[in-house]
């Protein structure tokens, strides 16, 4: 069985955000100091967009921020501008989220073998908590983004389950 | 001479994005199809010849590697020119998508320049 250690994972995630912040949006995104956790996160407000991986490895990517700077990060990618979360900025949510954890599992599939992607979708709300069932570790790698803070989690684990798509599907509308 | 493109991704952000960047590597562009997926993209080609395709792969109902397959078994559409722009960046994918006949493969995220460079000597 492969392996897939935190650092690895953390390197993976801060160049594809790096790479798709510098070629798609312009603006910087500083990386933070990570963190690993386990378990439900915290009662949050503002948007979170989640991908589903599935193959011989098996998990969720997530991607959160407050509205502010959804709008904004919208805006830099479809060149508008964006005063408040509507249809086109929860798109460019989910397309920024395809391209970044896209590139994350590309990148591990080297080591890890093939995997596949759910579709993403984008919640946005107040006091809301996401939980990703069957996901128990998370890398947690945030970003400042000009004063904001964008965080994006990731969390593998190998599974030998081919129909893991609809596991991560179903448990995710629970 | 104006160029009818057709471009194919389920997320409408990308579409709109694709579109700025032919106008940025200077196509003039004549009307501009989109489609969600491959099964909608056949659909949008009926009696709407193009001159430029650009696809994602990964989408519902017809990926775009199935739709290039569709694509490349049809006369009509021997010689327009495909390129795959997607997120799928494994070697697998690349080959497959050349091996059924793409004139390119551009991997999200991507610039203008990377564009433009993909389209020349195609349009």
């Amino acid at each position: 069985m492969e392996t897939l250690n935190h650092e690895k994972l953390l390197t993976t995630i801060r160049t594809a955000t790096e790479e798709v912040f510098g070629m798609m949006l312009a603006i910087p995104a500083t990386a933070l100091p990570h963190s690993v956790e386990q378990g439900a996160t915290q009662p949050f407000d503002g948007v979170i967009s989640l991908i589903g991986f599935a193959g011989g490895w098996t998990g969720a990517g997530r991607i959160s921020c407050t509205a502010t700077l959804a709008c904004r990060l919208s805006g830099a990618l479809l060149a508008s501008e964006y005063a408040s979360v509507n249809e086109d900025v929860l798109d460019a949510m989910a397309e920024i989220t395809n391209m970044i954890i896209g590139n994350v599992k590309s990148n591990l599939e080297d080591e890890l073998g093939p995997m596949g992607l759910s579709i993403p979708t984008v919640v946005f709300g107040r006091n809301y908590q996401a939980r990703s069932s069957g996901v128990r570790e998370w890398v947690v790698a945030p970003f400042d983004c000009d004063g904001e803070k964008l965080e994006i989690r990731v969390g593998l684990m190998p599974c030998g389950k081919t129909d893991a798509v609809k596991h991560f599907a179903m448990a995710d509308v629970e | 001479m104006s160029l009818d493109v057709l471009i194919v991704d389920d997320s409408a952000a990308i579409r709109k994005i694709l579109q700025r960047v032919l106008v940025q590597a200077d196509v003039s562009l004549g009307k501009v199809y989109e489609a969600n997926d491959g099964r909608e993209a056949l659909e949008k080609l009926k009696g709407s010849p193009v001159g430029l395709i650009l696809s994602d792969i990964n989408m519902p109902n017809m990926d775009g590697l199935e739709l290039l397959a569709n694509l490349r078994a049809d006369q009509a559409f021997q010689q327009v020119p495909i390129i795959m722009v997607t997120t799928e960046g494994s070697q697998n994918k690349v080959l497959q998508a050349l091996q059924l006949g793409a004139n390119g493969y551009v991997r999200k995220p991507f610039t203008a320049e990377q564009i433009k460079e993909k389209l020349a000597g195609l349009v």
